[in-house]
């Protein structure tokens, strides 16, 4: 069973159909024991990190995502998902799950774009530089391009945990990783057919 | 670095694309699910589609189209067209619309994107903005002047300082519509969308008046624009997205180029 978790952080429609599309059956829930017990878990998100944080912890996921991973269960975040994962946020400074050492920063202000400031949120089509292999990049190809829609960006400690990056202004991890956990702050389910390989690679992840 | 988007626009009535699209390679014509298909396809890096349906008590229809698009493709989209309440909004991005446009409704209640920036996100809400060149007078010092209906009705509203206020609200983005250069396929109106562009920190789609790829590549770099909307010069199969973005990448201009 593949899990998507409620925890009331935005529209999980989309990620659930893209699931859908690709032949799989996701199950949406916000039930601590389902998430504790599925096959494979995604937890999507958009709006803030410490909101997303407060919705899992009254909903008892908080434990039930800590649980899983030490259970080895594959699990991916995506977009506010990527975020959470790490030890805390900038954003009304929440902490977070700590599964990644690091923390959550925010785009800085006044990127010069050469001709006046870059806009934040980082939103619309940008690319992936791979600086690791990993089994959900199977098949991506150098030129592809991802959705993403943010603010703010996890900051690894360790470099290790970062598998790809995207430039904007700043270079920054767009996809972190650790043992049976992946996240990218990009949007899988709204980036093409690119987005959709990585989403079906995770469907059929097997973590060493 | 981020790409510009190219976004093929789609109005519907009823269930059905109008402006009697001509498609090659078997597309059904008249079927926005289908066209969605082919442009997502096709290289597509963002939709829009405008309701123009008249009658609200039929809106339930384009509901449908939108979540059958959801199932279909996987970039985003936006719908507008007669949103005109909270509910109207959630209706549209729970069907599966990323973005959802509110235009006239927002003109009249400012309010409104307040309302929805806070309930769904900046990101989910774009203010549409039909705008007529009108020459520097009171009240407009711009000389760009904010209408609704089609054009026929003046607002004597600034088109800088509504998108300015828009963006306060908490708009994510503005379609940039002129309607003086809406039809004319003689290129995007530059003047109106760089002064909107350098006035607001969110991105501006351009919109109105493309005919060829050099509107494009000129609207995407002297206009600022973040995003460039086509209609008529892809549904009638005189050029593809791909072409389109091949002839920008030729002019140095940042496109996604695999899908």
């Amino acid at each position: 069973m593949i899990a998507i978790v409620d925890y009331g952080a935005g529209n999980l429609t989309s990620v659930a159909r893209a699931v859908s599309f690709l032949g799989y059956t996701p199950t949406v829930t916000r039930d601590p024991a389902e998430i504790a017990g599925a096959d494979r878990i995604i937890f999507p998100g958009v709006g803030a990190a410490g909101s997303a944080m407060t919705g899992m912890e009254e909903r008892g996921i908080d434990k039930a995502m800590k649980q899983a991973f030490e259970a080895g269960i594959p699990m991916l975040g995506i977009c506010v998902g990527c975020q959470i994962i790490m030890d805390k946020s900038q954003e009304n400074d929440a902490s977070c799950l700590g599964l990644i050492p690091g923390e959550v920063q925010a785009f800085p202000e006044k990127m010069d774009s050469g001709d006046g400031y870059l806009k934040v949120p980082h939103m619309g089509w940008n690319g992936l530089e791979v600086v690791q292999e990993h089994p959900l990049f199977h098949g991506i190809k150098a030129d592809d391009e991802f959705y993403f829609v943010h603010s703010y960006f996890p900051v690894p400690k360790d470099d290790k945990a970062v598998f790809g990056r995207t430039g904007y202004g700043v270079t920054f991890a767009s996809a972190i990783g650790r043992d049976n956990l992946f996240a990218t702050q990009f949007h899988l389910e709204k980036s093409g057919e690119p987005g959709l390989l990585i989403l079906k690679n995770f469907c059929v992840w097997k973590p060493c | 670095m981020l790409s510009k988007r190219i976004i093929p626009c789609l109005d519907v009535r009823e269930g059905k694309t109008t402006k009697g699209v001509k498609f090659q390679n078997n597309v059904e014509i008249g079927d926005p699910v289908e066209m969605a298909r082919f442009y997502y396809e096709a290289g597509a890096d963002e939709l829009v589609f405008y309701d123009i349906t008249a009658s609200h008590e039929k809106r339930d229809i384009m509901i449908d189209v939108v979540r059958r698009v959801a199932e279909t493709i996987f970039i985003p989209f936006s719908v507008g067209g007669g949103i005109r309440t909270l509910e109207d909004m959630r209706a549209v991005l729970l069907a599966g619309a990323e973005k959802v446009s509110v235009n006239s409704a927002a003109v009249k209640n400012p309010d409104i994107i307040r309302q929805g920036a806070r309930a769904f996100g900046n990101q989910c809400v774009v203010l549409g903005m039909d705008v007529k060149h009108v020459g520097q007078k009171e009240g407009i010092p711009s000389g760009y002047e904010i209408v609704i209906n089609g054009g026929r009705t003046y607002m004597g509203m600034d088109a800088l300082e509504w998108a300015k206020k828009a963006q306060e609200l908490g708009a994510g983005e503005i379609c940039l519509n002129s309607i003086d250069a809406d039809g004319t396929k003689d290129g995007y109106e530059m003047n109106l969308t760089r002064l909107v562009s350098d006035a607001v920190d969110i991105p501006v789609i351009a919109s109105g008046g493309a005919g060829t790829p050099s509107h494009l590549a000129d609207i995407l770099t002297q206009g600022r624009a973040d995003a460039a909307l086509i209609a008529s010069m892809v549904h009638f199969g005189t050029y593809t997205v791909n072409e389109i973005k091949q002839y920008l990448q030729e002019q140095g201009v940042k496109v996604r180029k695999t899908w």
